[in-house]
């Protein structure tokens, strides 16, 4: 195994995709084309994803630890992370069951529309969020269809959990779905198949194979639904009618922090919801690193 | 993200209904479908339909909402362009190098998806702006970011990222290197082993990447409103003109603007997927 | 927390608009602690702040606010049509219900760089100013209201140079934000343009988060008194049996101790005493009156704001 590249000396360990690039440069480019595309997609990322976060960073700590630290005594914000960590928490298992059940039926079974299903599925990810809250106004608000015999039953929707709640569960609605059904699509039913065939139940099978089969998909789709879930901020500003320490979630109090010019405490609540998405990709990327080749294995099954 | 596509072909081939759990679990799905999405969404097209088809016509077709709209829908097109074509360079240079921060790189591409909207669109602006880190090196040069379109382009470009990363990365994973093996060991040049052997194999993720990040881009409010200038028939965006006439008391004039979104959407999203299935299964 | 004020304490909420969370913030410890002295229950008051008009939206939509605070009384009247509240609720308080007042004043850069000293120094080439959108906010809509008032009262004035006039101010403005705080932050934060036009009471924030010798303020020859109504929301403190402390709280805003606070907060205050003492914080202007001068907020709405109004046209081919 000679290294022919010239350029950075690779440890083959760290490359479960990579191996035929050492060996074989003839389908490898250039090595300046190589430089030049790295360059490209470096810069790009600096510019839009990097520096972006970095900024985040820097405003939240702009005048020191002691003022950053700080900004997490208020009332109001521990609510508005409390608020979150709610909504979060009843979304995404909520999506989650929703998630599995679809998947089931549209990658085990044929049946008429699946196409239409699917579309259905994805069209919360397109619609604007100001629309998603409007829509939950239009009827549980007072004008709305549902809104007076909710008012007469004295239950709160909009302007209160509830609402939150369903604007969150609408925006991250096809996150766990979309992850599952491709992955269960190429797994085939023939695992099953053959569980069934040894005289398993049907939720035996469902919890000994197809569950195990589809684990790390599954965990990558929580924690993007949860991410989205926890920083959703138009459709819940519809919803939530901004009382502070009641219905303020985190991205609308870090809106009215920032709406205040108390720009510290803003940028490090919102360095909190940085430091999920960071933590969210950290585990996904240690998930993908330790389990590379069980993953492969998976998805080449 | 990955791509959902039309049945695979191990599932055509397996005996119908051999699997329990038909019945109870695609009965939850439209049901949890309809209860908080479908019967929702169709609240919006009931209350624009008290317009009357004359006066919905006469709502979309006014030079503000159509500026508006042709504004949202060609932003989001320029950026889902961009990010073909950049996320495209990310996604093999992640596949097919290696370099000192990859990790790194490859961790934050999932961002735009975390971060909420809002604090994006503030950090964009507060980057941009002519007194911002990026904005006082373009400024000289007589480029003005934010409060433009540009700006509107540059939030879109943002959000829609992780799209096409997301969905080209697997499949450029997949393309055998067999094949470009083959092709090489038969003579055919670098550039000719791209273009007649790996393009068309990821062709059809690049475009379900582009038509994600454009659908995606369409809708988006949070981070726009922050970047662009706001200005009515210039940088007004389609979801900033629905909350406008909300807080007119208009509500037939939004829901008349979001339904006409809400359809463009559904049929993008349908032209995407069966993109897929078609994608699936010359696959 | 889920279910919060269900329990115990009475609870009133006070729907908003967007910049007076400094005031209340030291308004409502004031009125809980003088409700107890005088015998009152145990009391909480929420907050909720927003855009005037997205605030009367979500009380018509459900918000179930006790009480209503706004920076015009357009939207109250909104709130009146739904059938919450009677439509002579101006009626019910002193001062057509509003306790407090405030007007739109120029805020420069340092040294006044551009030599703004009034409205015509706006309409210049080569100045950019920095005003909210009069469609979504009661901040400009006062600014562009007194815009066309100082236009058509020059000699030679009408409306048709009002247009114009307008036409011209509104082709320097280089960004429209939705909100005032949103115009605030553009100017100051972004460094984009040269004057904003904004609250009196804003003022005195803006000096205090962005450095005192930053800006000045420039007092226009003409400008327009922006009354801040307050009323009760009568069906949702009936439905929550809270109507007599919603009154109560209503009317300590006339309060001495009410009015000291509003001055402390940039407001001015009705009581022509405690103007007085805090004089040498609210410089004399010359103020019209958009009943007077508009013919009313409705009219005022539909000739200028609404849908094809006069705002849409000479927005139309204002490009910034």
């Amino acid at each position: 195994m000679t290294d022919i590249s010239a350029t950075a000396p690779l440890d083959p360990a760290r490359l479960p995709f990579e191996p035929l690039m050492q060996r074989n440069a003839v389908i490898s480019e250039a090595p300046w084309v190589r430089r030049t595309l790295i360059g490209v997609a470096i810069l790009f990322l600096a510019g839009f994803l990097l520096l972006p976060l970095l900024s985040v960073f820097a405003a939240a700590l702009g005048k020191g630890l002691g003022a950053y630290f700080a900004s997490f005594n208020s009332a109001d914000t521990q609510s508005a992370i409390r608020l979150t960590l709610i909504a979060a928490g009843i979304a995404v298992p909520a999506n989650l069951v929703f998630g599995l059940c679809a998947a089931w039926a549209i990658t085990k079974f044929e049946f008429r529309g699946k196409q239409f299903l699917i579309t259905l599925i994805d069209l919360p990810f397109s619609v604007s969020p100001v629309v998603a809250g409007l829509i939950y106004i239009l009827i549980f608000g007072a004008q709305g269809w549902a809104g007076p015999w909710f008012s007469a039953h004295d239950i709160k929707v909009v302007f209160a959990v509830p609402g939150i709640v369903l604007a969150t569960i609408f925006v991250t609605f096809p996150f766990i779905a979309r992850e599952l059904i491709p992955l269960m699509q190429e797994l085939g039913t023939d695992d099953e198949q053959a569980a069934l065939s040894l005289g398993a139940s049907g939720w035996q099978t469902f919890w000994h194979v197809t569950l195990p089969n589809v684990k790390w998909g599954l965990l990558y789709g929580v924690l993007l639904c949860n991410a989205r879930a926890m920083g959703e901020f138009g459709a819940v500003s519809v919803v939530s009618g901004h009382i502070r320490g009641l219905t303020n979630t985190m991205p609308l109090h870090i809106e009215i922090l920032y709406n205040d010019y108390q720009f510290v405490p803003a940028f490090a609540v919102a360095s909190l919801l940085a430091l999920l998405a960071l933590v969210t990709l950290a585990a996904k990327s240690v998930l993908e690193w330790r389990f590379a080749d069980q993953l492969a294995a998976t998805r080449r099954h | 993200m990955s791509s959902i596509a039309a049945p695979a072909d191990a599932a055509r081939r397996a005996p119908k209904r051999a699997i329990p759990g038909f019945g109870p679990t695609l009965g939850f799905t439209v049901f949890y479908l309809s209860v908080l999405v479908l019967i929702p969404l169709a609240g919006v097209f009931f209350r624009a339909s008290g317009l009357g088809l004359e006066g919905l016509w006469n709502v979309l077709t006014g030079p503000r909402v159509l500026n508006a709209l042709s504004l949202s829908f060609g932003a989001a097109f320029i950026a889902a362009l961009i990010n073909a074509v950049f996320g495209g360079v990310v996604a093999w240079v992640f596949v097919r190098y290696e370099f000192p921060g990859k990790r790194l790189l490859d961790a934050v591409i999932d961002l735009p998806f975390a971060l909420p909207t809002a604090v994006a669109g503030i950090a964009l602006t507060a980057l941009y702006a002519p007194n911002g880190w990026i904005g006082e090196l373009l400024t000289p040069l007589g480029i003005k970011v934010a409060y433009t379109r540009l700006g509107i382009i540059v939030a879109l470009t943002f959000i829609g990222l992780p799209f096409v990363v997301r969905t080209v990365e697997p499949v450029l994973r997949e393309v055998e290197r067999d094949l470009e093996e083959a092709a090489a060991t038969l003579g055919a040049m670098r550039w000719h082993t791209i273009t007649r052997v790996i393009l068309p194999a990821v062709l059809p993720a690049l475009v379900t990447g582009f038509a994600l990040s454009f659908a995606r881009g369409v809708g988006e409010y949070g981070s726009v409103i922050f970047i662009a200038g706001n200005f009515p028939n210039v940088t007004e965006i389609a979801p900033l003109l629905i909350t406008i006439k909300l807080d007119e008391y208009d509500y037939r004039g939004a829901t008349a603007i979001a339904a006409a979104m809400l359809v463009i959407s559904f049929v993008l999203l349908l032209v995407i997927n069966l993109l897929q299935a078609w994608a699936r299964r010359r696959a | 927390m889920l279910f919060a004020g269900q329990v115990g304490a009475a609870q009133l909420l006070n729907a908003s608009y967007d910049v007076a969370r400094g005031f209340y913030k030291d308004l409502n410890p004031a009125f809980i602690a003088d409700w107890k002295k005088h015998g009152g229950a145990d009391l909480s008051i929420d907050q909720s702040h927003g855009g005037s008009s997205k605030q009367a939206r979500s009380v018509i939509d459900g918000l179930e606010a006790d009480v209503v605070t706004m920076n015009n009384p357009l939207d109250i009247d909104a709130i009146a049509k739904a059938g919450l509240l009677p439509a002579d609720w101006q009626k019910r308080l002193p001062n057509n219900s509003s306790p407090s007042w405030s007007a739109i004043l120029f805020i420069v850069r340092k040294g006044n760089p551009k030599g703004i000293k009034d409205w015509d120094d706006l309409v210049k080439s080569g100045v950019q100013v920095i005003v909210p959108n009069p469609k979504t906010s009661g901040n400009g809509r006062y600014s562009y209201l007194a815009a066309w008032q100082y236009a058509r009262s020059k000699t030679g004035g009408s409306d048709d140079t009002a247009i114009a006039f307008e036409k011209k101010l509104f082709g320097n403005v280089p960004v429209l934000d939705t909100g005032g705080r949103g115009a605030t932050t553009t100017f100051a934060q972004r460094g984009i343009g040269d004057v904003l036009l904004t609250f009196e009471n804003e003022v005195g924030l803006i000096r205090d988060e962005f450095g005192a010798d930053k800006f000045e303020i420039v007092v226009p020859s003409l400008t327009v008194r922006a009354d801040n109504p307050i009323a009760l929301v009568d069906k949702v403190a009936a439905k929550k049996g809270t109507t007599p402390i919603a009154q109560a709280y209503l009317q300590f805003h006339y309060t001495k101790a009410a009015q000291e606070i509003f001055a402390k907060n940039g407001l001015r205050p009705i009581d022509a005493a405690v103007l007085k003492a805090h004089a040498a914080d609210f410089p004399a202007l010359n103020l019209f009156d958009v009943e007077q001068a508009f013919g009313g907020w409705s009219k005022a709405q539909a000739d200028h704001f609404a849908d094809g109004g006069s705002f849409d046209k000479i927005i139309a081919n204002a490009h910034p």
